[in-house]
């Protein structure tokens, strides 16, 4: 999240002594319900994920101790892993961009309009709308003497069966997602886009820039903090991807459209073996981990924070 | 003025291709099962046939899953809403030592994606013979940080000399949260109750894990797969199942379109 998001602390240094440890005794009682939880639904599973990656933990039965073999298992032969990993790569460095260009410009081509706030709701629509419907709906525009099928031969091609076929699957799926998630992004850069300062803007006018300069040049720089919090979400959001493929295609053809967490949810819940599942995830969490940081890191470089 | 025009009608050609698919699948919905896959296709089947619905929901218990969708999210809702309300007022307004600390705790949490914590919720709540329980499609993830980030944000935006007045006035610190923050705080409570509710209405990887008894538990979108699953051919009342899982979060989205939309773009919702 932008740095600025986080507002600073309220209050200096704690004056009033007796003041402060009633605070603190009540700030224990508040504080209470969530940490509890937080502990028990969140810092122990997580935890436990780790645990449960070094050993051969079947989902009855008897558990022992497997050191590295979860993981090295994962790259021996016939494992699904290798492929649901660089199929879920690929997904994520073909959705962001994709993404990130089409929302910006649907941002900046909405701000012109009179209508701004019905294209927002309107683009905003499919993000609320639960996916396995949504996987249904594409399922159908793609079926063979389907609708997209009818709109190609009208041009001219002969389309292919696009979620059977082993190449173009996974491009299939990447579409029905980036259609499903577009109007998040569009709503947070239009939104940015609506509190740029009129002063700046007006000394672009003045001194002469035109649409175009003022969009790239001035525009597009004061809301990198949004564009940097839309990449970190988009790109976590794109390592988890599960729904659509999971109704749509199953992670067929063969493995096409398998993704690690289809990838996990088989091992542990198809085929019962819970430490072996966890392997993946933790490869997940730690890749989500290192691009989050790099991300992070690479904000000096991109995002103007005035 | 005539670029203007063009350019709007523009933007109205892609918005309407945009929501076509949704569009498509409504009218769709109407149509009589051997029209769904017609060359040339057409926006109206030969009959509009409002049976699909009545049909959706006799052969399957559609009604029972929006039923449990709506019980399963509103029991989350009012969870996230008070444990983050209550954990924001001690990280917005009370001062302790150690506060800082704890706040960048609770924030790395927000770091640890649902996938990597799916495994060890269901050793958890297999141990505490949860499986197949509400309480397991309601609790487990009601305890994200982000809620009450969200809140504590924007109790550190509300004037302390609210807090101090109250004080003076002789509130303990739960009459200042219940008299004083709360009503102040409705606004960002909707957004969070909203999107909270969207959130665990839209889940599906988790009530596929949790639930075995999929008519007892089972939310739409665990509804709309087995019926997908079962009953393929029949792609008429398909799309009319998918309507009707698709209307209920519509309908709040435009309800609420203001709060929402302002709510959003202000905090920028990370849900799960």
């Amino acid at each position: 999240m932008p740095r600025s998001a986080v507002k600073t602390a309220r209050g200096g240094p704690v004056i009033n002594r007796p003041r402060a440890r009633s605070e603190a005794r009540s700030a224990l009682g508040f504080l209470t319900p969530s940490a509890t939880g937080l502990t028990l639904f969140v810092v122990f599973p997580t935890l436990l994920a780790i645990v449960t990656s070094f050993f051969i933990w079947p989902t009855f039965g008897e558990i022992s101790p497997a050191g590295f073999a979860n993981y090295t298992d994962l790259f021996r032969a016939g494992n699904t892993f290798p492929a649901a990993l660089v199929n879920t790569i690929v997904f994520t460095a073909v959705t962001i961009p994709a993404n990130l260009v089409l929302s910006l410009g649907m941002a900046f081509w909405i701000a012109t309009s009179r209508f701004k706030q019905f294209y927002r709701v309107l683009f905003f629509l499919p993000v609320v709308t639960p996916s396995v419907a949504t996987s249904i709906i594409w399922k159908m525009l793609y079926q063979p003497g389907g609708l997209l099928d009818y709109v190609a031969s009208m041009v001219g091609l002969k389309m292919p069966n696009l979620l059977a076929n082993q190449s173009t699957a996974l491009l299939a799926v990447t579409v029905v997602i980036l259609w499903n998630g577009l109007g998040y992004n569009t709503l947070i850069f239009s939104a940015a886009i609506d509190q740029l300062p009129d002063e700046v803007l007006d000394a672009a006018k003045i001194d002469g820039a035109g649409f175009w300069s003022t969009l790239l040049r001035v525009k597009l720089p004061l809301i990198t903090p949004a564009v940097f919090f839309a990449t970190t979400v988009t790109m976590i959001q794109a390592f988890q991807i599960f729904n659509q493929p999971y109704v749509m295609t199953a992670g067929g053809p063969g493995t096409a459209t398998m993704t690690v967490v289809m990838d996990i949810y088989h091992k542990a819940f198809q085929f019962g073996e819970l430490g072996a599942a966890s392997a993946p995830a933790m490869i997940l969490f730690g890749l989500i981990l290192i691009v989050t940081l790099v991300q992070w890191l690479s904000q000096k470089f991109w995002v103007n924070y005035e | 003025m005539l670029a203007v025009g063009v350019r709007e009608s523009l933007l109205l050609v892609v918005a309407v291709l945009y929501i076509a698919p949704i569009a498509y699948t409504v009218t769709s919905s109407l149509k009589p099962n051997g029209e769904i896959f017609t060359q040339p296709p057409s926006l109206v089947g030969s009959e509009v046939r409002w049976a699909n619905y009545a049909d959706v929901f006799a052969y399957a218990p559609f009604l029972r899953y929006i039923l449990n969708g709506f019980l399963i999210s509103l029991g989350a809702t009012i969870v996230v809403l008070a444990t983050s309300a209550l954990a924001a007022y001690a990280f917005g307004i009370l001062r302790w030592r150690g506060r800082d600390a704890t706040l960048l705790g609770y924030l790395a949490t927000m770091m640890i994606p649902q996938e990597v914590l799916v495994i060890p919720m269901f050793l958890l709540l297999q141990r505490f013979g949860w499986i197949n329980t509400w309480q397991a499609l309601i609790l487990p993830w009601a305890f994200g940080a982000f809620g009450t980030f969200l809140l504590r944000q924007f109790f550190m935006s509300l004037p302390y000399q609210l807090v101090e007045a109250s004080r003076r006035d002789g509130c303990s610190n739960w009459g200042t949260f219940t008299r004083v923050i709360l009503p102040l705080a409705r606004p960002s409570l909707a957004v969070l109750g909203v999107w909270t509710f969207i959130t665990h209405w839209n889940s599906f990887l988790w009530p596929l894990i949790a639930v075995n008894d999929i008519e007892g538990l089972g939310n739409v979108s665990l509804g709309l797969q087995t019926f997908f699953g079962e009953h393929g051919a029949a792609w008429n009342l398909v799309l009319a199942a998918s309507v009707i899982s698709i209307a209920p979060t519509m309908l709040i989205v435009i309800l609420l379109q203001r709060h929402l939309v302002k709510g959003i773009a202000t905090v920028g919702l990370a849900g799960r």
